[in-house]
């Protein structure tokens, strides 16, 4: 059992803490993993994605091969196309129609979504209305989380443990508003 | 064994502390800060040892070597070019030696993911002749820290693990071991560590006596393995640090790997590599970096009868970060399958100052003061107002090393060239802006030196700085420049035409002029106030 997950999206939306989360779930599911990420230059506002890798076995590399992905999960729909060469032929897009425009030549959005829907299978959702439901714009990359979670090999609870431990020390308003991010991006997700 | 979720910095760096460490120093920089940032936070929590940002490199580096002197393990850590600024006392510290472990941890950067160069560390190790790691795992790593200061120790001599980007910041399991206290203070020998002629050719000899036995501890270490596949003698592959994982993801699901040698020590095992190139007729060698190992295997006339192959060969890209699709190909495997790009035209998303950035406004200012001049010869120097290079600013000329936009502003304005102006952050500055500011100041050089002072070192995620705020006026006063020369300017669209003409001012004045930009860095604001 493994699974290869490409976390894409733009420096400062918060694709380190969806990581985060995937991580420490992994741990506790006594799985096998490994999690690249990008720090430095690339994180003021530059094009982010890390390499996530799950596994009841050995994981050798730190990055996945390319065609080697499971899925895509993406804050930003531009960036969940930028990464396609790095998915299965049958593999998965899970991303945010809500596009970061802070480049000039910023494609038409429609153009954007309609590649995204390339995908043999494809998961679009308003991550910002999401979260703005939830009580944060700030939870949207919780959002895409709590859209993946269903596709994920990794145990529910785990994962909402550890968005407990994440954000339990800001307090009850926004660990509650994350947790419903989760749970409204489950939902959409389920029903698209 | 518990089991704890680290970076592979922040993996050296518990290794370190859990093998007794006394002291740990560092300058920030992508990709080792997390080393030193991981130390920081640990310090703060047991107050069992200083975890020290220093002012640069070369004084952590001094730093670390004062607190071996004393019989203490000491850590410094710095990205690749960072051991550049650090290397007078690293060459140095190879004849002194360590009294108390000294381990020093450099990160490379192939494929300049945030440097200017894709400088290799192991020739440094070669060069100090001393002994060095490279993990390929959070494990390793963690492991390799507290055999290193064992090593260190047993040698008497500073001990180097090299890191890449990749593992510096990839996250795994680490299973962690009890930690060991610190040691006894301790002092050095005189004889041993006054580097006078006398006494540094003795320490030179003893060094070069040791080269040997280190190659027998390479030869014998766990880390190195060796795998002969006795029915297959046609090819086989040398891989070191982060592409040893690599071959093995590309190795995998194709039945047994090929013979193989593993490296994670220098000075090279030459035994083990000489049993696996005599083993075989076809040696690919795989290193993130330069060809360091495939140089050293070719030697002047190559190995007669064999080929090996590499970067060297042409076989691997000359530059840039290895991936495991690279390396795949080079195994002669074919790529996978994937799906079909999309077709739509992939802008792309460079990295740009943050919105409200102090810099912005101060490269527009500075553009427009600029204007008169037929050409601007904008020296810049590193950190986000790198970032002012691109559009929509294109406000710099030159970037190359820490301060150099100082020194090169005067030896510009030395020829002739006008204006000379030099844009330097001030943890750059304090770093190593300095010395060439007190030369300047000293010739009273006609140029002009704009200080960006936003209280921090942003780029690297937001480490303290030593010349910020008044302070730093006073220590730029202090170095000679004139006080009537002396500006500042708040950085802010309100201010922008006071702004353009303070520095159109002392653009125009033909002597020493410094102007200090003070506005703090938003993203610090922000979480200062969060
Ligand atoms: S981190 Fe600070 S200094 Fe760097 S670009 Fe952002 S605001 Fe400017």
């Amino acid at each position: 059992m493994k699974q290869d997950i490409i976390l894409a999206g733009v420096g400062g939306q918060g694709i380190l803490s969806i990581a985060y989360v995937i991580d420490n779930a992994a741990l506790a599911d006594g799985l096998a993993f490994k999690q690249a990420e990008v720090h430095g230059m690339a994180q003021r506002g530059g094009a982010v994605q890390s390499h996530m890798r799950l596994s009841d076995g050995t994981i050798w590399s730190d990055l996945i091969p390319k065609g080697e992905a499971d899925m895509i999960m993406s804050v930003e729909p531009l960036e969940a196309v930028r990464y396609f060469d790095f998915l299965r032929p049958d593999g998965i897009v899970i991303t945010s129609s809500t596009p970061f425009r802070n480049i000039p030549d910023y494609p038409d959005l429609d153009k954007v979504l309609d590649a995204v829907r390339k995908a043999p299978r494809s998961v679009v959702l308003d991550s910002e209305k999401l979260a703005k439901e939830a009580g944060t714009v700030k939870a949207q990359n919780i959002v895409l989380l709590g859209a993946a979670s269903s596709f994920l090999i990794l145990k529910e609870a785990s994962l909402l443990r550890t968005i407990d431990t994440l954000f339990r020390g800001r307090g009850p308003t926004v660990l509650e508003a994350n947790l419903k991010a989760f749970e409204l991006g489950k939902k959409a997700a389920l029903g698209s | 064994m518990p089991r704890q979720i680290l970076l592979g910095d922040e993996a050296v760096a518990l290794g370190a502390v859990h093998a007794g460490l006394s002291a740990a120093y560092s300058y920030p920089g992508t990709p080792a800060s997390e080393i030193l940032e991981y130390l920081v936070r640990l310090a703060a929590e047991t107050k069992a040892f200083p975890a020290v940002w220093s002012v640069n490199e070369k004084v952590a580096y001094e730093e670390a070597l004062g607190a071996s002197f004393a019989g203490k393990r000491a850590l410094v850590s710095f990205k690749h070019v960072g051991l550049n600024v650090a290397a007078d006392p690293f060459m140095n510290s190879a004849i002194t030696g360590a009294n108390g472990g000294l381990l020093v941890v450099s990160a490379d950067d192939p494929g300049m993911h945030s440097s200017q160069n894709e400088q290799d560390s192991r020739y440094y190790v070669q060069f100090a002749q001393i002994f060095g790691y490279e993990p390929s795992d959070h494990q390793e790593a963690y492991d390799m820290a507290r055999e290193a200061f064992d090593l260190s120790e047993r040698l008497g001599l500073p001990v180097l693990i090299r890191m890449v980007t990749r593992l510096s910041h990839s996250r795994s399991a680490v299973e962690i071991r009890d930690a060991r206290p610190q040691n006894e203070l301790k002092k050095g020998a005189g004889k041993d560590w006054i580097l006078l002629p006398v006494n540094a050719r003795r320490r030179f000899t003893q060094l070069l006596e040791r080269q040997g036995e280190m190659v027998r501890i390479s030869e014998e270490s766990r880390f190195n393995v060796l795998r002969l596949d006795e029915k297959n003698r046609s090819f086989g592959v040398i891989a070191s640090g982060i592409a040893y994982n690599y071959f093995r993801e590309a190795a995998a699901g194709n039945g047994a790997p090929p013979s193989f040698l593993k490296v994670s020590t220098y000075p090279l095992p030459e035994g083990l590599i000489r049993k696996l190139v005599g083993h075989v007729d076809t040696v690919l060698v795989l290193e993130d970096g330069y060809p360091f190992i495939e140089r050293q295997i070719n030697g002047l006339f190559g190995v007669p009868g064999k080929t090996v192959l590499g970067k060297l060969s042409g076989t691997l890209p000359a530059s840039g970060e290895l991936t495991p699709d690279i390396v795949r190909l080079a195994l002669g495997r074919k790529p996978l399958p994937s799906l079909p790009a999309s077709g739509l035209p992939l802008a792309g998303r460079p990295p740009q100052l943050c919105a409200g950035c102090p810099h912005a406004d101060t490269f527009k200012a500075l553009n427009e003061a600029l204007e008169g001049y037929a050409g601007s010869n904008v020296f810049g120097d590193i950190g986000c107002y790198t970032l002012g290079a691109l559009p929509p600013y294109g406000a710099i000329d030159s970037c190359v090393c820490m301060g150099a936009s100082v020194g090169m502003a005067r030896g510009a304005s030395d020829v002739g060239l006008h204006p000379a102006v030099s844009v330097i952050g001030d943890s750059t500055f304090a770093h190593s802006g300095i010395t060439p500011l007190l030369g300047a100041a000293r010739a009273n050089a006609d140029m002009t030196v704009i200080i960006l002072d936003n209280a921090t070192t942003a780029m690297t995620g937001g480490q303290p700085t030593y010349g910020s705020g008044e302070g730093l006026l006073r220590l730029i006063e202090g170095l000679g420049v004139p006080k009537e020369h002396i500006r500042t300017i708040e950085p802010l669209p309100k201010n922008h035409d006071k702004n353009v003409q303070i520095l159109k001012d002392e653009i125009d004045h033909h002597g020493l002029s410094v102007v200090v930009a003070v506005r703090e860095c938003v993203q610090e604001q922000r979480k200062r106030r969060s």
